[in-house]
Order: C-alpha cells, then sequence, then structure tokens
C-alpha cells in the first residue's frame, strides 16, 4: 500500500508517472508546486506547474521547456492522474494531487489556509496520504488577522513620514512583497521598490494580478523626490549600502519569525511585523484535519515535534527529510 | 499597565540606543512616582517576591490553551523564555484591564497571602485581561527575572536626564539594598542624602581589554600594574560598624562569605575596599572552581570553610575614614590602601593585592607570560595618576589577559539555540580523535557570527546522522578552533577534562579531520596547564 509517491534521495517521487515533485536534483520531469528557489530548481529536463505560476518561473530559471496547467485540471502521467489546486502561500502556487489505483497523495507544497487577497485563495483537497509542511509547527505561532497588522502598518509608515523618516520594509520578492504592497494605504504616500521587486511585479501586473502603482528605485533615482514613502526590498538590502541613498529610515521586517522576540532581535529592524506567506499552528491542524488523511508526511520546518503531536493525536505521521526550506539566503528568517 | 507595556514595546521595538533613552525619559517624566519607582526597581534586578511556581504556570497555560504539557515545553525550549511562551500560546483576551504597573504588583502581592487554589483562578483571570505583550510582561513579574533588554546603564541616563541630576549621582543612590517597600521615590531620587543607607556600595569601575601594544599607553612609571585574579569581584563596606560585601553584580552576598567578619577587627570604621574575592591556600589562589563551590551556597558548611577559606585580595581604596576618596589620583589611594593593609596579620581575611615592580615595559611583558604560574589570568593596567570612575570607561584601566588556550576539534553534534537563535543550530559539541574514534569533551556556543551560523546551519541539515529528541548527530566532518582559559581534570566528563570558557575561535575551513587535535594533545595540555 501507499506506493503511489515515494521518498527518494532526489525528491518525492512518483513511480506510476515517472516523475518527481520539486526535485532538488535535476530529473527528466519535475511537477513544482511553486516557483521559490527551494522547491523550483534548476537543471531539470521538463517542468509542469499552474498557468500562473510559470511565467515567474521562467523569469527565475531561463529558458526551461514547460508546461502549464489549470487549477483543478485533470491530466494522466502514466497510470498516475495528477490535478493542481490553490495552496494560497504564493501567486500561482499549488498543492499537488496524484492519484494511482484509487489511492490518493497530496502534496502541499508550502501553504497557507487565510486569504490574502493577491494568491488564488487556499482549497482543502481529501486524501489518504497528505505530505505538508511543518515550518510553523509549534503552538506559538498563530498569526493575527491580516486586517490588524495592516493596521499597524500603516501607522508605523504615517509615524515614519510624520518622522521625516523613510520607511524601509524588508521582505521577500516573490508574493510577500506582493501581498504588502496591497496591504498599503497608498492615501500615505508613494510606494517604491527594489529593482528585483519591481521585477516580479512587472511579470504578475502582465498575468492580471492588480498591484498598487509602484515607483522602481533605479539607477538614477531621485529619493529626494519622492519624500514620505515607502521602500519595499529583499531583506539582504536593508542596511545595505543601497539603502543609505534614502536619508533616516526606519526598518521593518515582515515575517511569521517576527511572532518571536529573541528573532525580531536578532533581525536587529526598527519593527518587525507578524505576517507569514505559511500556515499558523491552527492551519496546519485544521487543514490536515481537512484533507481527511489517515497517513501524515512532515517535510520541514519543526518536523520532529509536529510529528509527535500529530501522533499523539490519533494521525499516523512520520518526518520526511527534505531539502526544502534552507536554499535561498534571501528567504532566511522570511517565512 | 499599558503605559508600562507601551515603555517596554518602544524599547524592545528599536535597535538604537536614542530611542530607548528618549522612551524611557518620557516615561519617567509622565509616570506616577509609584509606577517610575517600580519601573526603577525592575529594571535595576529588584522584582516582588514569587507568588506561584513556574510549574505551576505551566499546568495552567497548558490547561487554558489546550496545548499539552510535553508540547509546551518543546516550545519554550525554542521560545527561550517561559513568560513569552504562555504569553504566546493562550488564547487572547476576553476583556481589558486598566490597572497600572503598581496596582498589578499590589495584585501579585496579595496573591502570595492567598490559597493555592485562589491563586490559580487569579492568574487565569489576570491572564483573560492582557494584551500578548501585556500578558508577557505579566508573566515576566510572575516568574521573576526581568530582564528584557534595557541595561541598568540606559535607564540609568534617562533617569538623570528626566530629574535633571547628574548621572553618577543617580548610579550611586540606585545602589545598594533598597526596595520599593524601604524607599519612595523622592527618598531614593530626590532627597538629599545619599549616605542614609549604611550598606550602600559605590558603583565598580571596570576595565576593558588592551587591545594594543602596552608602549602605547605611554611612560611605564605612570603605570600600576597587579595580578588579574581569576575571582568574583567583590567590595568591603564597613560602616557603623557593620560588614556589608557586595559582588559586581550588585549582589549582597556578605552572607555567603562569613569570613569577612572578622575584617572588622582589623579595620577603622567607614573603609569600603574594592577587590577579588579568591578561595586562598595561604600562599595563593585556588583553581576557580573551588571558588565555585562557595558562589552557590547561601550558608556555608563547615568543611567547606575549610577546604576553600576565602579571602579578599584588595586594590583599591574607595572610602577612608568615612570619607569617599574616588576623585583622590590612585598613588595617593593606593598608599593609604598600603598603610591600612600591610599591618594585618597573615591570618587577616583581607590582604594586599600586590604591585607588581617593572622599570619597563619588556620587564611586564615577561612577568605577563609567568601569570598562569600565579594562579593569574594576566594583569590590570591602571594610571596612577587617574580617579576611580564609575563603570565601564576607557582609559585609565585596562586588563591584559593572557591569549587563550586553543584547540582545533571536530564538531560532532549539534542542536539548536533559543531565544534570538530559536531557528538556528548554534550549540555544537566537540571531540578530538583518539585512534579512529572521536572522544567528546566540550562543548560551545558563541563565537561565530550569525552568517556562519547560517551556514553551518544549512550544512547540518544535510548532514544529520542520527537524531535523539532535539540533538543530532552530524557527519564528523568541520574542524574548529576551541580557544579556552583553563584545563582541569574532571571525572564526570568522559574525557576526563572540563574546559573553563570554551567558544568558538574560529572556524578552520582549511583544515581536514585528520588535522584536528588528539586525546594525547589534550592530556599534554592537562599536565602543562591543569
Amino acid at each position: 500500500m501507499n506506493g503511489a509517491l515515494i521518498f527518494t534521495e532526489k525528491g518525492i517521487y512518483c513511480p506510476a508517472g515517472d516523475f518527481y515533485i520539486d526535485p532538488w536534483r535535476p530529473v527528466d520531469r519535475a511537477l513544482i508546486t511553486h516557483g521559490h528557489a527551494d522547491h523550483a530548481r534548476s537543471g531539470h529536463q521538463r517542468y509542469l506547474a499552474t498557468h500562473q505560476a510559470l511565467p515567474v518561473m521562467h523569469h527565475r530559471l531561463g529558458d526551461i521547456q514547460s508546461q502549464g496547467i489549470a487549477y483543478g485540471e485533470r491530466l494522466k502521467i502514466g497510470d498516475a492522474t495528477v490535478s493542481l489546486h490553490p495552496a494560497g502561500h504564493i501567486p500561482g502556487s499549488a498543492q499537488i494531487r496524484v492519484e494511482v489505483g484509487g489511492e490518493i497523495w497530496v502534496v502541499s507544497g508550502d501553504y497557507k489556509v487565510t486569504d490574502d487577497g493577491l494568491s488564488e485563495p487556499f482549497e482543502p483537497v481529501k486524501c489518504h496520504s497528505f505530505v505538508t509542511e511543518s515550518t510553523f509547527g509549534l503552538p506559538v505561532f498563530t498569526w493575527p488577522s491580516q486586517a490588524e497588522v495592516a493596521k499597524d502598518l500603516n501607522q508605523w509608515w504615517a509615524d515614519c513620514v510624520a518622522d521625516g523618516k523613510t520607511a524601509i520594509l524588508g521582505a521577500y520578492s516573490l508574493g510577500k512583497a506582493q501581498r504588502l504592497m496591497k496591504m498599503l494605504d497608498p492615501s500615505i504616500g508613494p510606494i517604491m521598490t527594489h529593482t528585483a521587486v519591481e521585477a516580479t511585479n512587472a511579470i504578475l501586473r502582465a498575468q492580471g494580478y492588480a498591484l498598487p502603482d509602484t515607483i522602481a528605485v533605479t539607477q538614477d533615482f531621485d529619493a529626494k523626490a519622492h519624500k514620505g514613502g515607502i521602500v519595499i526590498a529583499p531583506p539582504a538590502a536593508l542596511g545595505s549600502n543601497w539603502a543609505k541613498k534614502f536619508g533616516p529610515v526606519s526598518s521593518g521586517f515582515a515575517s511569521g519569525w517576527m511572532r518571536l522576540r529573541g528573532i525580531r532581535r536578532r533581525r536587529a529592524a526598527d519593527r518587525g511585523f507578524v505576517i507569514s506567506d505559511h500556515a499558523d499552528w491552527t492551519g496546519l491542524l485544521s487543514e490536515i484535519k481537512n484533507t481527511g488523511a489517515e497517513n501524515i508526511y512532515v517535510t520541514h520546518g519543526y518536523t520532529d515535534i509536529f510529528t509527535q503531536h500529530l501522533n499523539n493525536i490519533g494521525y499516523k505521521a512520520q518526518v520526511v527529510p527534505t531539502e526544502f526550506g534552507d536554499t535561498d539566503q534571501d528567504s532566511e528568517d522570511a517565512a | 499597565m499599558k503605559a508600562f507595556a507601551d515603555l517596554f514595546q518602544a524599547i524592545d521595538q528599536s535597535t538604537k540606543t536614542s530611542v530607548k533613552v528618549t522612551a524611557l525619559t518620557d516615561y519617567f517624566r509622565t509616570a506616577s512616582d509609584d509606577d517610575k519607582l517600580w519601573t526603577i526597581a525592575l529594571f535595576s534586578g529588584r522584582r516582588p517576591k514569587r507568588a506561584v511556581t513556574t510549574t505551576q504556570l505551566r499546568e495552567w497555560a497548558s490547561e487554558v490553551a489546550d496545548v499539552p504539557l510535553w508540547l509546551l515545553e518543546e516550545s519554550y525550549s525554542i521560545v527561550g523564555d517561559l513568560a513569552e511562551t504562555i504569553a504566546l500560546i493562550l488564547p487572547p483576551p476576553h476583556t481589558r484591564s486598566n490597572l497600572s504597573l503598581t496596582q498589578w504588583i499590589a495584585f501579585l502581592v496579595e496573591l502570595a497571602t492567598l490559597e493555592p487554589e485562589q491563586r490559580k483562578g487569579r492568574i487565569l483571570q489576570a491572564w483573560s485581561q492582557l494584551e500578548p505583550t501585556e500578558r508577557f510582561l505579566f508573566n515576566k513579574l510572575l516568574t521573576g527575572g526581568f530582564r528584557i533588554g534595557v541595561s541598568q546603564k540606559l535607564m540609568t541616563r534617562a533617569l538623570a536626564k528626566a530629574v535633571d541630576q547628574d548621572e553618577a549621582t543617580i548610579v550611586h543612590r540606585l545602589m545598594g539594598g533598597w526596595t520599593p517597600k524601604t524607599v519612595t521615590f523622592q527618598s531614593l531620587i530626590l532627597d538629599d542624602d545619599p549616605t542614609a543607607d549604611l550598606s550602600r556600595p559605590y558603583p565598580f569601575y571596570l576595565a576593558y581589554q588592551l587591545e594594543t601594544e602596552p608602549e602605547e599607553l605611554g611612560q611605564q612609571e605612570n603605570w600600576q600594574a597587579e595580578w588579574k585574579w581569576d575571582g568574583i569581584r567583590g567590595q568591603l563596606v564597613l560602616r557603623g560598624g557593620q560588614h556589608h560585601l557586595w559582588s559586581r553584580g550588585e549582589e549582597l552576598i556578605t552572607d555567603r562569605f562569613p569570613e569577612m567578619a572578622r575584617s572588622l577587627d582589623f579595620l577603622p570604621d567607614g573603609t569600603v575596599i574594592d577587590g577579588e574575592v579568591v578561595a586562598w591556600d595561604g600562599a595563593q589562589p585556588m583553581g576557580f572552581n573551588k571558588l565555585q563551590q562557595r558562589i552557590g551556597r547561601k550558608t556555608v558548611p563547615k568543611k567547606l570553610l575549610k577546604d576553600a577559606p576565602a579571602i579578599l585580595l584588595a586594590y583599591d581604596l574607595l572610602e577612608h575614614n568615612g570619607q569617599d576618596l574616588r576623585d583622590a589620583p590612585l598613588r595617593q589611594r593606593r598608599a593609604a590602601l598600603e598603610a591600612l593593609i600591610a599591618p594585618l596579620p597573615d591570618d587577616a581575611p583581607v590582604r594586599l593585592s600586590p604591585a607588581l615592580h617593572f622599570n619597563h615595559w619588556q620587564s611586564l611583558t615577561d612577568q605577563r607570560a609567568t601569570a598562569r604560574d600565579h594562579k593569574a589570568e594576566g594583569l590590570m593596567l591602571k594610571n596612577l595618576d587617574a580617579p576611580y570612575l564609575a563603570g565601564r570607561k576607557k582609559g585609565d584601566w585596562w586588563k591584559w589577559k593572557l591569549d587563550p588556550l586553543t584547540i582545533d576539534a571536530v564538531m560532532i553534534y549539534a542542536q539548536q539555540g533559543h531565544g534570538r537563535r530559536a531557528n538556528l543550530f548554534t550549540d555544537f559539541t566537540f571531540a578530538v580523535r583518539n585512534g579512529d574514534d572521536l572522544v567528546p569533551f566540550t562543548k560551545a556556543y558563541s563565537g561565530l557570527t550569525d552568517a556562519e551560523f547560517r551556514k553551518i546551519t544549512q550544512w547540518v541539515r544535510k548532514n544529520t546522522i542520527q537524531r535523539f529528541g532535539p540533538v543530532r548527530q552530524v557527519t564528523p566532518h568541520h574542524v574548529f578552533e576551541i580557544a579556552f582559559e583553563g584545563i582541569q581534570k574532571s571525572p564526570r566528563h568522559k574525557s576526563g577534562v572540563a574546559l573553563r570558557f570554551p567558544r568558538m575561535s574560529r572556524w578552520r575551513h582549511d583544515k581536514p579531520m585528520s588535522e584536528a587535535n588528539t586525546l594525547d594533545d589534550l592530556n599534554a595540555m592537562l599536565e602543562t596547564y591543569g
């Protein structure tokens, strides 16, 4: 039993369809949950992802051979039937459902259960076996509502304007950055973006995602002409030479890790905002329940503790070592 | 509590000293006298008596949050702070409370008078009325330790600004054994009698490590050199026929060192001496581990008094015949100190820490190299013309420690840190080679940069061989230089040795595992330095 998917050195593998899901070593055929670097790696012969995820993957991985698929569309690969369903993590992100001879598996990739107003909202999918992440698989991680955080965020920005400072917000350039833009109140001032963020903006806008107006911080950018603004940049740009052009700044950092005081202090930003693109403790548990799955495979995060808890409350759970969650320097603490 | 929580948040959210001081100053200008006094007390390590045990808090929080106890414990080990862990797992508050900081502390004081079952009810009620930040602070008050990123120095600076007084005066006023019960804000900070408290010590003068060659300090005859002892810095206060011994952490340690009571027989009233408490074998200090047996004991059994007798090695005189001597130059203070201590018999609990004789810097450099033979960590250099300052100041006092001992070791186990380092691997176990075996001999947690910790964290994730709960056994591969201050025999450790202050001084990317040090090397070091 339970042979529809197996865990190999290269990644999660489906023998019936001869394909991998988010593999970390080069393979012939890769199904990709979303465009973040630890899931969509270079070097595979063929890629399959949602239509919405592909443009960013092309931008990041260059000239790859790819096939797009609509959410919910069923595709036969060998003896397996495959479909992709919204994971709510970032635009275009998907959970991958694999059915072989009546046995159903779902690989969550990274997911978030609440609607962020930008990503295709998460859809629960029934299955027998569920492969889940556990980035925030501890009961101390519960998220405040997005509306609450948006209020704090805009208040901070307005305070910065009043103090004559530029607000600079560190966020992962695909997903988190755009989500934050949508949370900002444009009546406070202009929104400026690092070119890494703006490149992603351009791709998403072309796909039809509605984003607020932004001003790219290019070489000849004149900071004085945009007083009272907020800058969105990759975390690594905070405190760098690049940030000096804005004069006096107040720095903010948006991530689920900001829930913990110790990590807020290590980050040493002026403000930490608890905003994550991953499910919190409550979200993980409710979603696992909703799948109806009996077998749970836990891939990355607080895997040992989360797995033990799942076993204690009646699931058959085990840890699956993967290389998700630890490749991208830029994503350090940014989850 | 809201004003105090806002203050905490303003301080905690910023990394800039100026922002923290401004927030504190504003608070000290606007809060009530009672709240101010309690804030000063909390930020200087004074706190209300504990009314509940942390075990009870864990159980109650586990129950209210519907989180099993083991899971709460696991979360705690990652968060690194019980007060925070509980604040985070509890459900959101139902209502809001308007009690002030002082009122909440009164609530805690009253709690101690109630039956255990009533205490539980009160605490659950408090939890349901407080926002997460307030709840965190409330839990901090409940659990004791109130270290929340405001140094006493910062608090003192803000307070001095708010009441428009000299910072050094405020530092001195805050020293000693007061509590919010024994003083008022008025009497502690504003009234004109800083000697009201006979036990009150002076702020300690602290030295920086000398980073240059001593020649750069100028003329050698303007400097005094002493051994840098490896004990506890202490200040002995003799006033009003009583003696008080203070540690550098401003802890009263009089009862732990009953030997000092006899100092009253030898020294006049109105004397305050700065020195080092050491365990003494009659001729020189015993190892720090001997003294360590004394530190933890509030009452000292007779046998221990005999095995590890303590004395104060005196190096400065701060008060003489009731006169504050701190503004006098060191040469004058030293002369007065020598006149006081030199005539004392050998069995007196206070002895003079000798000034070393040297005609040129090179002679001092040579003497420093023999520090370990004198059971010292190195030298102290003090400007003979300088007054006794308050706090850590550059220029007149320098510690010139010996270079640490080092050994190249192989990392074999890794564990995640907590608190500030919650999602990084930071706690490592190191081994030396013994034939084909690896023998673990020390743990180390510090010394790497954040970037290095991130790098090793990624490596650990990919090179885990086996897990033992939170501990991961990793492929033996990486070699680190471990620096330490001393080495001693220890039957409690598998390797037979214990290191003092081990830390990672360098990640030896250049060394393969085969070139790491061996158990024989370690034993040779034990032979030489143990």
